[in-house]
């Protein structure tokens, strides 16, 4: 990171000195703040769809996703505040809500990033109804399973598939509230002659949505996927 | 070809048509094809040949005048003679009595007045006056002088100062200044740089850029040129909806023109300015029309938008420096280079200078596409231009800026058009639909009817545009189907606030205007759906939707 | 029925596992401090038909799933000041409501309960509430109070929030509000 220069900013009133370029997220991360995320994974590309790590800037009516808005020279970043956690809470609400999460017969429980922020931010009740959603399952694979069902559209599969591994084998097809993530062309996940079952999409995934059948999922999970590349990148 | 070349098409277009005595000018846009245009285009040249009169009219296809509601339309000039509902057998009467006997035929001209007195058309300069395929008759009507006085006379930040000088801001709806945004664009080191002209326009209801580029291609294609000088660009891309087949053609055709007058392309004018412009056509969804949703569609991936910052300003198509711009922008640029900026800022309010196309639509008895000064109240376009609801019936709303306009009451109607205005009433400029209605409209249904039309457009990438407005939906259902209760309402609004706040982009953080200001304005017709179970409108309870049922 | 200084106090099962009241009793030795408090007027471990009037504080265990246990929930909400839902079934559908993914929803369920499933005398029969179209969260069909997610809730939560309502307090549930 030698040559590249750095910006003064102030989060929550504690300055922060960052790197030129680089991301409120990782300027807070350094500095010991922690923002909540949900589809950001370090070393994938950020997508900034889930809201959760949405901030005020002071001097802007707007909020801002962390993980994909740099930081600048003076900026005065809010991390927590009522209004934040109140959206916050209800990104949580509603990704529950969008599917039929059901954790008690979930693969995850226990092991699940939706749930854990559930649980932090106290989202006790559902406020809207719930979608009983039929999406497809696809048991074809030899060990790797898909359960749209329990898909929150973060992406992290498709994009680990695509910038780690190589492949682009999973993708969306539709839009809005029909979006699903898909295998090739819409395949069956055992035809697919592109996969290379690597399990990266099953290591990544927040919620059960992607798991290794008959595996105990603690084990399978792996937030830190892409640590050798993030350690290569900072020399 | 030089510009003094372009002066001499220009002279010489004018002398053909000062030798004309009249010139029958029949619409022949998306609005009057339908009705029989090109029969009745054709009526009138072969009743022009019937009474030998070929020397003295001249017979045009031309773009729309604004009235799309009683097409065929047909003016003639000298005198502005506006005909309406004409077919091919009116067609030789009206050649007989108003060009050969010179009485024009009373019972067949359009008699309200009103609708173009309170209008001011600049970006519509040309729409229904000149033939769109022809070149010649835009540069006889003053065009590309403008982009010839650039190139010759101006310096790139010349251009700027004066579109800044000129207060214009963009059209797309956000209302950003065009002059700022092209000097962003123009300090970029990067090259190359792009230009975008936004003709996604996705709106339903609304039709004004797509009349712009069917009557007037070339002002569009000189505004591009124009920006594209300003800030350095060396490729210009128009997005234009593939369900917009005429104005695709219209554009397809002005730009092989303007190549072939070396108007675009290498050293245009043989300056050393060198810009091509592409055509390219949307794959029908709706979110397309975002800028960063646009920018992504071109490069060939979904219209997906991602956030900002980096604004497109700094890293736009394919990561450069990229100027986007609605056409209506783009189509002022001509004007404000010939006249200046200053004389572009007296036109409106001081914030808010020039005019704005809009679609009026819905109840009201003169519908069509006006352009009207920044700063107009909505009364006078509705009441005045738009001649007031149909009688017997009474106005309830006005829905402004498309499907996530707001719903104003009456009570609001002495709003001046400005931006700033119609955000803080809970309406935006949007794409400029005005859709006016009347007290068969139930607001709940209204309101519904549109937040279904963004939950079907959401692209899907953030929680709230996806999750939040399919919720308020469904929320809207319930109480529609006579399930609703009042918390509802707490919960519809803090969705409102929620999904306008934290959605990613521009689509998502406005459709909750139509809920949001029904619940401001209109709260008691929600409660007579709750409370009561009773439609006001007696539009609701048709399906009964339960939760609760019982097998 | 109430004693006097005591909060009275009932608890009910509708279309659950009984999970949640076997949290509820898991509570072990903090049940005496409890009972202390509280006088209990109804629940699946005594002998009372009808549901009392002024109840103070009813816990509902599961989800809405038939005729019979709307009416008992809206009579419960009419006769109650203050309505917790106890355990994921209650707050959100969970397991019971699995089968509002099912295409014909309740219909297959029967089909393969009494039919499909039959050793003798397949047969849907019609002497018993009939099954709701979709099985409810209870906030879906009346107001509610206070939730207690969990599949069950773990005693130290009821613990808690029972702790928290009977002395007059809101509980904070973040940081303990866990589904599953």
């Amino acid at each position: 990171m030698s040559g590249v220069g750095t910006v003064k900013l102030k989060i929550n009133g504690v300055e922060v000195t960052a790197y030129e370029g680089e991301t409120i997220l990782d300027a807070a991360k350094r500095a010991g703040i922690r923002i909540p995320t949900l589809c950001y994974l370090e070393g994938l590309s950020s997508y900034g769809s889930c809201r959760l790590c949405i901030v005020e800037i002071k001097g802007s009516p707007r909020l801002f996703p962390a993980c994909t808005t740099p930081v600048s020279n003076g900026m005065e970043v809010i991390t927590d505040s009522e209004r934040l956690r109140k959206y916050r809470k209800m990104t949580i609400e509603l990704l529950l809500s969008e599917k039929p999460h059901v954790c008690a017969v979930c693969v995850a429980n226990g092991n699940c990033e939706l749930q854990d922020l559930a649980r932090e931010f106290g989202v006790d009740h559902l406020r809207v109804e719930r979608e009983w959603t039929r999406q497809k399952i696809d048991l074809t694979h030899d060990f790797l399973v898909i359960d749209n069902n329990r898909c929150i559209l973060c992406t992290r599969c498709v994009r680990v598939c695509d910038e780690i591994e190589g492949v682009h084998v999973l993708d969306i097809k539709a839009r809005g509230k029909d979006s699903q993530i898909i295998i090739d062309m819409d395949d069956d996940w055992g035809s697919s002659k592109s996969c290379t079952s690597c399990r990266k999409c099953a290591r990544v995934c927040p919620v059960g949505a992607i798991y290794v059948r008959d595996k105990p999922i603690s084990e399978t999970k792996d937030k830190n996927i892409a640590q050798f590349i993030i350690s290569r990148r900072r020399r | 070809m030089k510009p003094e070349d372009i002066l001499k098409i220009a002279e010489k277009e004018i002398e053909r048509q000062k030798s004309y005595r009249f010139r029958i000018n029949v619409c022949c846009s998306s609005g009057c094809l339908p009705f029989g245009a090109l029969q009745v285009l054709k009526a009138f040249e072969d009743a022009i040949k019937e009474f030998g009169l070929q020397g003295e009219c001249k017979v045009s296809r031309t773009g729309c005048v604004g009235t799309c509601s009683v097409g065929p339309v047909v003016l003639i000039e000298p005198g502005s003679y506006l005909y309406q509902n004409v077919t091919p057998e009116n067609a030789r009467e009206i050649v007989k009595n108003h060009i050969v006997s010179g009485r024009p035929v009373k019972e067949l001209l359009y008699a309200n007045e009103a609708f173009f007195r309170k209008q001011l058309r600049l970006v519509l300069r040309n729409a229904g006056k000149i033939d769109p395929l022809r070149i010649e008759d835009y540069i006889a009507a003053g065009g590309y002088s403008a982009l010839i006085k650039c190139l010759t006379k101006m310096t790139p930040k010349e251009v700027i100062d004066e579109v800044i000088a000129s207060g214009l801001r963009g059209r797309g709806g956000a209302g950003f200044p065009t002059g700022q945004k092209w000097n962003f664009v123009a300090r970029e080191k990067n090259t190359p740089k792009y230009v975008v002209a936004n003709l996604d326009e996705g709106d339903p209801g609304v039709f004004a850029n797509r009349t712009l580029a069917e009557a007037d291609p070339h002002a569009i294609i000189e505004g591009m040129t124009i920006a594209a000088y300003a800030v350095g660009a060396e490729k210009g891309y128009i997005y234009v909806r593939a369900e917009y087949p005429l104005a695709v053609q219209t554009l397809k055709e002005a730009l092989k023109q303007a190549k072939s007058m070396n108007l675009i392309g290498n050293n245009i004018l043989e300056t050393q300015f060198s810009f091509d412009i592409e055509l390219r056509l949307g794959a029908g969804a709706f979110v397309a029309g975002e800028e960063t949703g646009i920018l992504a569609s071109i490069e060939g991936r979904r219209a997906m938008p991602r956030p900002r910052p980096p604004y497109p300003a700094t890293s736009g198509l394919w990561g450069k420096p990229t100027l986007i711009q609605n056409v209506e922008t783009l189509a002022n640029v001509p004007l404000i280079i010939l006249n200046g900026g200053s004389w572009f800022a007296k036109i409106g309010t001081p914030k808010c200078t020039g005019t704005k196309c809009f679609s009026l639509t819905g109840k009201v008895n003169n519908p069509g596409l006006i352009e009207v000064p920044m700063g107009i109240t909505l009364r006078e376009v509705v009441f005045e231009i738009g001649g007031g609801v149909p009688s017997g019936r009474r106005f309830k709303a006005v829905l402004v800026g498309g499907p996530s306009g707001g719903c104003l009451p009456e009570s609001l109607l002495d709003l001046p058009i400005d931006y700033e205005s119609l955000t803080k009433a809970g309406a935006i400029m949007g794409s400029g639909g005005i859709v006016v209605i009347d007290d068969e409209s139930c607001m709940v249904d209204t309101a519904w009817f549109f937040t279904d039309f963004c939950v079907d457009e959401s692209c899907g990438k953030c929680v709230p545009c996806r999750v939040g407005l399919l919720k308020m939906r469904n929320i809207l259902e319930g109480i529609m189907g006579g399930e609703g209760r009042l918390e509802d309402l707490d919960i519809l609004t803090e969705l409102g606030e929620y999904v306008r706040d934290t959605s990613l982009c521009g689509l998502g953080q406005t459709a909750p205007n139509p809920v949001l200001t029904t619940l401001r304005y209109f709260k008691d017709e929600y409660i007579a759906h709750i409370v009561d179970k009773r439609c006001p409108a007696g539009k609701c309870f048709k399906t009964q939707k339960s939760v609760v049922e019982v097998l | 029925m109430s004693q006097i200084g005591k909060v009275s106090f009932a608890t009910v099962w509708l279309s659950g596992c009984s999970g949640c009241h076997m949290s509820f009793l898991d509570q072990d030795e903090r049940l005496i401090d409890l009972a202390e408090k509280i006088n209990l007027v109804y629940s699946p471990l005594m002998d009372v038909k009808d549901f009392p009037d002024n109840v103070d504080v009813t816990i509902v265990e599961g989800a809405v799933g038939n005729e019979e246990q709307l009416n008992l929930l809206k009579k419960i909400r009419e006769r109650t000041k203050i309505l917790i839902a106890i355990g994921d079934c209650a707050v959100t559908g969970n397991v019971t409501a699995l089968r509002n993914t099912l295409e014909k929803g309740s219909e297959e369920i029967l089909q393969r309960a009494y039919i499909e499933l039959a050793d003798v005398n397949p047969l849907i029969p019609n002497d018993v509430p009939k099954l709701l179209r979709r099985a409810c969260p209870l906030n879906e069909v009346v107001k509610v109070d206070y939730f207690i997610p969990g599949c069950p809730p773990s005693a130290d939560l009821i613990n808690y929030v029972l702790t928290e309502i009977l002395a007059g307090r809101v509980p904070n549930m973040e940081g303990k509000a866990k589904y599953g």
